[in-house]
């Protein structure tokens, strides 16, 4: 009933029964945090705190204070935009994507993985908000009848596509997520001895109560959600990538873009996974759950959308020059060579180039190299966007208006803000949420559990 | 759930799936009812060794998108075709056919929606569950690692008792309600 081959290694290390799993994963919430969460966490929240005030000073003041000109309208704040939203990616590819190929490897990462990419969306949907200038007429997006009478919204604008992906893509994340957290609220709350925690894990958990007819539902939707979701974070990256391939600007009107643009969304989204991931499995002692090979396993698919990441940048330049078109020919070049070449070949370097140190099994094995490679992804992945953004637009048609875009401190203050805002709710979820799916991964202990795994053997050579 | 007043329920523990798996199909070749199994993590098989139905909430979910997708085309038809027809770029907007390939997105954006959250809500509402409900299982442990059977109570007590003390269960009582 619960075979799988034995060349298959397993997925939860140790000699562990399902009242192991349960202890393990309660444990962050039971007891109190690790020096080191409090460091980070401190940190996150100067960073999130300051983040604050440059958005209040935006808000209060205007968009004037970035560093945006006439030329180069649109730059880190779009910049941020993309990166964050790709970053979500990985975590629906996990959740849903993982479920539908039926990879058992994905239930000890996938609860830790969705909460990245809610947590990321939120720092996604602030930019757009502020972007605005006016945010308190954000409202304007919505199709609802405004004071001028029925002047709708525009349904035929990508900048309207990316209001509803967006906002669909966050509510069905959250949905999916939760129903997979209800049993674990349960188990929590029946684990609680102070009544104030059991309180609060009752009304989290729905007072949910394991029959058989409910797993059976739970199983459906979750299947259900799995298959709406993968082609929903599939669309939202194809609809972002449209903001700027449906314009006429050289560098952003090209059909390659929803394609380049998913495959770098689950890249940089997969090297975010990493760098939390091994941030946790070592606070918590996750170890025997988020194993070496659940890392190496991300690293594959991290150097295989890498790949397909260069392969984009070269087609891209390939066409450039194939199209005849003297101005696109032009953006590339400048791209590669003009004043942003440090930004463009600092894209090349981290996105191309790292990745391909994973084709080695040491490498890939190795924690602290995945640790630094997740890192210098995303760097990469975030001078990916800036280099599409601002070095197609900051020399324009017009030479006598060619200008180079420098941020100011706000720039800087609102982005760093966000990465700190991003830490204190994934901190705060890891001290307080089950970060592993463990209902699910009890489903796996009998066919993928070490122990069992060894046992399975040694009858095998009984026979 | 109020029951009769001359049912009587027993609750059987066990401690491994596989042999409650077994014991539910022992009780169930006996001829008792199986009144519920409250388990940690869903079991493979539970559902068709107790003889229940497929759930139909995938059905559901697609009439739901549907309904998503029939929403879209009429805000798209209503607010750009109808209401206030724009004339963007020189491109035609005065049918709904020719401004099609533009509503896609909405019009998949909104399946999806739709199919998803209303799916979502029946599931709250079919398994009777909501936030500040109260806890449906009778034993805390079953959502760590036991599992409990309640089977209803027909015949002899001792022949029951006896077939699940055989079957493996850990724990035999009797529910007191």
């Amino acid at each position: 009933m619960h075979y799988e081959a034995p060349v298959r290694e397993p997925l939860i290390i140790g000699d562990k029964s399902y009242h192991d799993i349960t202890v393990d994963v309660a444990k962050p919430v039971e007891t109190f945090a690790p020096k080191s969460w409090w460091v980070v966490f401190t940190l996150s929240l100067i960073a999130f705190l300051w983040g604050v005030g440059c958005i209040l000073y935006t808000i209060g003041t205007g968009i004037g204070v970035w560093g945006l000109n006439n030329t180069v309208d649109w730059a880190w704040d779009i910049t941020n935009f993309v990166w964050w939203v790709g970053i979500g990616h990985a975590g629906t590819l996990i959740s849903a994507v993982l479920l539908l190929f039926r990879q058992k490897w994905r239930m000890s990462i996938n609860r830790s993985a969705e909460a990245m990419t809610i947590f990321s969306v939120i720092q996604a949907a602030l930019f757009p908000g502020i972007h605005m200038g006016r945010i308190w007429l954000a409202y304007f997006v919505f199709p609802i009848p405004n004071q001028f009478g029925s002047l709708w919204v525009n349904f035929n604008s990508p900048l309207l596509w990316d209001v509803f992906a967006i906002s669909t893509y966050f509510t069905v994340s959250v949905v999916f997520w939760y129903v997979g957290l209800i049993p674990d609220f349960a188990m929590i709350r029946d684990r609680a001895i102070r009544p104030v925690t059991k309180h609060i894990y009752r009304i989290l958990s729905f007072g949910w109560g394991g029959k058989a007819k409910q797993w059976q539902r739970f199983e459906e939707v979750s299947l259900v959600l799995a298959g709406l979701a993968t082609p929903l974070v599939l669309s939202v990256h194809t609809i972002v990538s449209m903001d700027f391939a449906t314009s006429v600007i050289p560098g952003w009107h090209t059909t390659i873009f929803p394609p380049y643009f998913v495959a770098g969304a689950i890249f940089s989204g997969f090297a975010m996974v990493q760098t939390l991931l091994i941030i946790v499995r070592k606070m918590f002692k996750m170890e025997d759950y988020i194993t070496i090979q659940h890392i190496e396993m991300m690293n594959i698919i991290i150097m295989l959308t890498g790949s397909i990441v260069g392969i984009a940048y070269i087609t891209e330049l390939f066409i450039a020059w194939y199209s005849g078109v003297e101005y696109e020919q032009y953006a590339f070049l400048n791209r590669a060579t003009g004043p942003y070449w440090w930004a463009y070949w600092s894209m090349m370097t981290c996105n191309v180039f790292s990745p391909q140190f994973m084709w080695f099994k040491k490498l890939r094995t190795s924690l602290v190299f995945t640790f630094i490679i997740s890192i210098v992804v995303n760097i990469g992945m975030w001078f990916e966007r800036f280099v599409i953004i601002v070095t197609s637009l900051h020399r324009d048609y017009l030479p006598s208006s060619w200008s180079m875009f420098s941020p100011t401190f706000v720039d800087i203050g609102i982005f760093i803000g966000t990465i700190g805002f991003f830490f204190v709710l994934f901190l705060l979820y890891a001290r307080t949420f089950p970060v592993i799916a463990q209902a699910e991964l009890k489903t796996i202990l009998k066919s993928s559990g070490e122990n069992y795994k060894k046992l399975q053997e040694s009858n095998e050579h009984g026979h | 759930m109020s029951t009769a007043t001359n049912k009587i329920i027993i609750n059987a523990l066990y401690d491994d799936d596989d042999v409650l798996l077994k014991g539910v199909k022992q009780v169930k070749e006996q001829g008792y009812a199986i009144e519920e199994v409250y388990t940690p993590f869903p079991v493979h098989g539970l559902d068709h060794a107790m003889g229940l139905k497929r759930t139909r909430i995938a059905i559901a979910a697609f009439l739901y998108g549907i309904l998503g997708l029939a929403t879209s085309i009429a805000m798209t038809y209503g607010m750009m075709i109808i209401d206030w027809p724009m004339n963007i770029g020189g491109k035609p907007s005065f049918t709904w056919g020719e401004n099609m390939p533009a509503f896609v997105p909405i019009m998949f954006e909104l399946t999806v929606f739709f199919a998803a959250h209303l799916m979502v809500w029946t599931f709250f509402i079919r398994n009777d569950i909501y936030p500040g409900r109260k806890t449906q299982n009778p034993d805390p442990r079953t959502t760590d690692d036991k599992f409990l059977m309640e089977v209803e109570l027909k015949g002899e007590r001792e022949v029951l008792m006896n077939l699940l003390k055989e079957s493996g269960a850990i724990e035999i009582s009797e529910k007191s309600n």
